[in-house]
């Protein structure tokens, strides 16, 4: 069933339990953070596991889909399902304009100019006046689903984001495991020959991208909804940086990785406020870790312990 | 002279005087210096080594550090710091290259560059945690103090010897890599080291020291930087892009690219301080990306 | 197999989540406080951890613990992000039982946090941020700001200029909220008063480390001052470039936002000449002495300004208050928490007598200082000497200006 090996089929399983029994015993704003960096995390282990391109600039369609979605639902008070879905649109066609710049390179140059345009992104929302420059769009209202379902309390709220989150991973977990996620596969593991059985390279890492894009927009979007809040950060180079860090941690190109980088690093972010001053050392060190001695990620670790793709 | 120097004209939208455009570019030129400095030894590194180095602008802060902790714990003064700081954070370089970074050489640059990231914020942070974020102060060696007229504009004599001393670091870097048989070997090296290490050459200690000969660079940039920008942990974040762009820009690995860059760079982006200043920041993003669709190696990149 | 994977999975979430579920059941109720700011960046030594150290020592002066009351304070790093900040004020107010929110410098992260506190009907006593917006357009009745704001500085430091003679200006102004408001602020008073603005340069912000180009710009446009719409480090930087283009011999420098920590990174060498406003000085008086005489000891390397004496007095204050409504009955409501520190005289070491307007404006005085010459500093921090002064009513923005929208006209 969407293509999960029998050990994958139990940890998914598990995961969802976690999802559904969780709110009733941790702070639920809490979760909905980690859903959401989950979701953009997958989204971008898309492009990283899958396909083999580094973007340096995923912050970018993460904002902006955070910002349409704040804006369209605070001024034209439409439906948080179009407000969400909005942000994902934003996100994909960001995606596709700026992918289809980006995709001519790879590599090191991709990552390069991935981060050069995010650059520009955020200068753009800096000046925009839509995006209320340093003070973001805020007092952002979680408005009603469907028209009816108010979404204001907290737990509600938390449903929705589980469905999305759940949603955008199965669907990933579904494009990886089709002829289309198999393209994707050969180009990661040599495009040249893929090329060379007549597959237009180039396309199908651009569609790649557009989806990586448009999840991270709708990841941002239910972000902006959950806090009421849609800011700079969100656009921010070190938002991307992050992004990288929680699915390195977690373990590139597994399944459960990203969820798992993001459980870890909003865990660590949350606990580690009360640090202060400590907070970006210990991340910096965490980095280093990863790369030295963890490179498969937590999970990557675990499945290689258990002999076991997960 | 003075009446032409005189004259306005509309430039892009701004009205300017003569005197003031040619101010503004040397002023771009100095920042270039600069830039071409700090890129320098992010290019030796990439090109010798394959590292894309994050940390370059902790290290660049941290030769700032290293000229006001003589100057406050040992008394010495900026010119000895100008030597001592590079050969002392080149040290901590190498130091890093032994345990760190050689571990780094046989994998994916994604490591290389997520590694030096990580290094950047623990050092960034350590010395924030010390130092606290206000900056501390070091002034302009008196022998430098005071501007000259320069026709058009007051140059300020620290602002001058910057030019010059970048300047020269920067072509002795370069004659260096390019014209001595040293350079030779590691330009080799960077090629095929089995083979010269077949010839006698000990490699990974080439590689080390030219590891720690960019930092070096770095510190040196650090130092210039000292006295006229606020010594503070954060001073590398706001370079550290622009650094890039240069590098990338120029070609990856291409020291001729990056000297020529950085000061093109700096002369851009000052005139877009005269226009639009709100974009001067993003102005070097958008050569890159403009650079990288057209000359996706650079432009002074070499092929493969 | 099954099952190690599964409690993997768990532990993990588990173990990461312990904390909450120690939810400390105390037998009388505690009032907590939260102090919220820059910890890592460039404002960590205007706020920091002096705040915290000034706030707790607001706890040790009331006499906490002999008047009967279990009173903790607690802080946490926003990294001047909005969202972050929110965030933690979210979760302070649903899970830890935070009844306070203090300092919270950066415009943008105050604003946002204010609707929060409004929803959850909380106290937030900001005494770091600057915007003037907190007590005019965003203001809240669960809201006082307590030390200082952009108009009371564009008037004190503008307004002492202009009439000074310096009726030509030319900006330097970090393109954000915070320096866009206080160049417009400022430059409302220049015009009133009769000057003219000559020109500005909005450089990036963050990220602008070399200002050499604006302010070779503001020398040629022949302005008399050069007004610093910015604050910290690019304060900093401004002032030491434009000493190597010798820009001080030929025009004044405006600091419309500087605090003696600025100061101190600065060096006297300098920074003296340089006229900026604040509401405190450890040197004052006999009364500001002795409060930093009680502080310093703990934050030796950052004496308190302004924004660390306004934590203290505005801890000392709503101390008062709770004790005056009793603990129940503050943690209760917010809104009669802040009526009631409006409705008591505050007094302090730090400001003296000062009072709160209906709108939330502590009115506090507001000094002139200039900085004195490294001759004439005869001790550690003794850097200011005062020119000028007005009192708290002179010194803020009159009431009906701010159109304060819960105010009833």
């Amino acid at each position: 069933m969407f293509g999960f090996s029998r050990p994958q089929l139990i940890a998914f399983l598990a995961m969802v339990a976690l999802i559904v029994v969780l709110p009733f015993v941790l702070y639920p704003v809490f979760l909905m953070r980690v859903l959401t960096t989950a979701l953009f995390a997958c989204a971008f282990n898309l492009m990283i596991g899958y396909v083999g391109l580094l973007s340096f600039g995923q912050a970018a369609f993460y904002g902006m889909g955070a910002y349409v979605s704040a804006w369209t639902i605070k001024n034209w008070h439409v439906d948080a399902s179009v407000a969400i879905a909005l942000g994902g649109l934003t996100g994909g066609v960001l995606g596709l304009a700026l992918g289809y710049l980006a995709i001519r390179r790879s590599g090191i140059y991709f990552a390069m100019i991935t981060l050069a345009l995010a650059q520009m992104v955020y200068f753009f929302c800096l000046e925009a006046p839509f995006t209320g420059g340093e003070d973001g769009i805020q007092q952002v209202p979680r408005g009603h689903l469907f028209g009816v379902i108010d979404l204001s309390n907290d737990m509600t709220m938390y449903w929705l984001v589980a469905a999305v989150f759940l949603g955008g991973f199965l669907l990933i977990h579904r494009i990886i495991h089709s002829p289309f996620g198999q393209v994707l596969k050969g180009i990661r593991e040599n495009e040249p020959r893929t090329t060379s059985l007549g597959y237009r390279t180039d396309d199908y890492k651009l569609i790649a991208f557009v989806l990586s894009c448009t999840l991270a927009g709708v990841a941002g979007g239910t972000k902006a909804l959950v806090f009421g809040i849609a800011t700079l950060t969100d656009v921010n180079s070190s938002t991307s940086g992050e992004i990288v860090l929680t699915t390195l941690l977690g373990g590139l190109g597994t399944v459960f990785g990203p969820a798992m980088g993001a459980v870890v690093i909003t865990t660590m972010e949350n606990y580690l406020a009360q640090m202060g001053a400590w907070v970006t050392v210990i991340q910096g060190a965490i980095f280093m870790f990863c790369v030295l001695s963890f490179r498969r990620g937590i999970v990557g670790e675990i499945g290689n312990l258990l002999k076991l793709k997960l | 002279m003075q009446a032409i120097l005189s004259t306005s004209f509309s430039f892009f939208g701004t009205n300017v005087t003569i005197a003031a455009l040619l101010g503004q570019g040397t002023l771009g030129l100095i920042n270039g210096a600069f830039y071409a400095c700090l890129s320098l030894g992010l290019a030796v590194i990439f090109g010798m080594l394959n590292i894309i180095n994050f940390a370059h602008g902790a290290l660049f802060m941290m030769g700032a550090f290293a000229s006001w902790m003589l100057l406050n714990y040992l008394g010495i003064g900026y010119f000895p710091a100008l030597i001592l700081s590079p050969i002392l954070v080149g040290l901590f370089g190498i130091f890093l290259e032994k345990t760190i970074i050689s571990r780094l050489y046989k994998l994916d640059h994604l490591y290389g560059l997520l590694l030096t990231f990580g290094l950047s914020l623990v050092v960034q942070g350590l010395f924030r945690n010390y130092y606290g974020s206000s900056g501390l102060p070091y002034q302009i060696p008196q022998v430098l103090q005071g501007a000259t007229y320069i026709g058009f504009m007051y140059m300020p004599n620290y602002r001058g010897w910057v030019v010059l001393a970048a300047l020269f670091v920067c072509v002795a870097t370069w004659a260096i890599i390019e014209k001595t048989p040293l350079g030779a070997t590691l330009r080799a090296a960077t090629e095929n080291a089995p083979l010269v290490q077949a010839f006698g050459v000990n490699v990974p200690r080439l590689i080390t020291l030219t590891y720690g000969g960019g930092i070096a660079l770095a510190a040196f940039a650090g130092v210039l930087a000292a006295p006229i920008y606020s010594v503070n942990p954060n001073m590398g974040d706001n370079f550290i892009n622009v650094v890039f762009a240069v590098v990338v820009i120029g070609g990856m690995g291409s020291i001729m690219g990056s000297i020529v860059t950085g000061f093109a760079l700096g002369v851009i982006e000052g005139m877009t301080k005269v226009v639009y200043p709100q974009a001067s920041a993003t102005v070097v993003f958008v050569v890159m990306v403009i650079v990288l669709l057209t000359k996706p190696r650079g432009l002074f990149g070499k092929a493969a | 197999m099954t099952i190690s994977r599964r409690t993997l999975l768990a532990s993990a979430t588990a173990a990461a989540s312990a904390a909450p579920f120690a939810r400390a059941r105390a037998q009388t109720p505690t009032i907590k406080i939260g102090v919220l700011n820059d910890q890592s960046g460039p404002y960590t030594n205007t706020g920091g951890v002096t705040s915290v150290i000034c706030a707790k020592q607001a706890l040790e002066d009331f006499g906490v613990s002999t008047k009967g009351m279990n009173v903790e304070v607690i802080s946490a790093d926003h990294q001047n992000k909005p969202d972050l900040a929110v965030s933690i004020a979210r979760q302070w107010f649903d899970r830890d039982g935070v009844d306070m929110l203090l300092d919270v410098p950066t415009s943008s992260v105050a604003l946002a946090v204010q609707s929060v506190v409004r929803e959850k009907n909380k106290v937030y006593l900001n005494s770091g941020a600057a915007s003037s917006a907190l007590t005019g357009e965003q203001c809240s009745p669960n809201f006082v700001h307590w030390t200082y704001d952009t108009y009371m500085l564009a008037k004190s430091t503008g307004g002492a200029m202009v009439k000074a003679g310096g009726d030509s200006w030319y900006f330097l102004t970090a393109d954000y909220a915070f320096g866009k408001q206080l160049q417009s602020d400022t430059t409302a008073l220049v015009k009133a008063a009769g000057g003219s603005v000559k020109g500005a340069s909005l450089y990036p912000f963050p990220g602008t480390t070399d200002f050499s180009s604006f302010l070779v710009q503001a020398q040629s446009s022949g302005a008399k001052i050069l007004g610093l719409a910015n604050a910290g480090g690019d304060t900093v930087n401004s002032i030491k470039q434009a000493h190597e283009f010798g820009l001080n011999s030929s025009m004044k420098i405006a600091a419309l936002l500087m605090f003696i920590t600025d100061v101190h990174a600065l060096g006297l060498e300098v920074a003296s000449g340089l006229n900026l406003t604040e509401s405190f000085y450890w040197d004052l008086n006999d009364k500001t002495r002795a409060f930093t005489n009680r502080v310093k000891a703990k934050t030796p390397n950052n004496w308190p300004n302004m924004a660390h004496a306004g934590c203290y007095s505005a801890t000392l204050h709503y101390l008062k208050t709770v004790h005056d409504m009793g603990v129940a009955e503050a943690k209760k409501d917010g809104v009669a928490t802040v009526n009631r520190m409006k409705a008591m005289p505050v007094e302090d070491d730090c400001f003296g007598k000062t009072k709160i307007r209906e709108d939330g404006r502590n009115l506090t005085p507001a000094f002139l200082f200039e900085v004195k010459k490294p001759s004439e500093s005869k001790g550690p921090w003794d850097y200011f000497k005062l020119v000028a002064s007005q009192t708290g009513e002179e010194a803020y923005r009159p009431l009906a200006d701010g159109h304060c929208p819960f105010i009833k006209a």
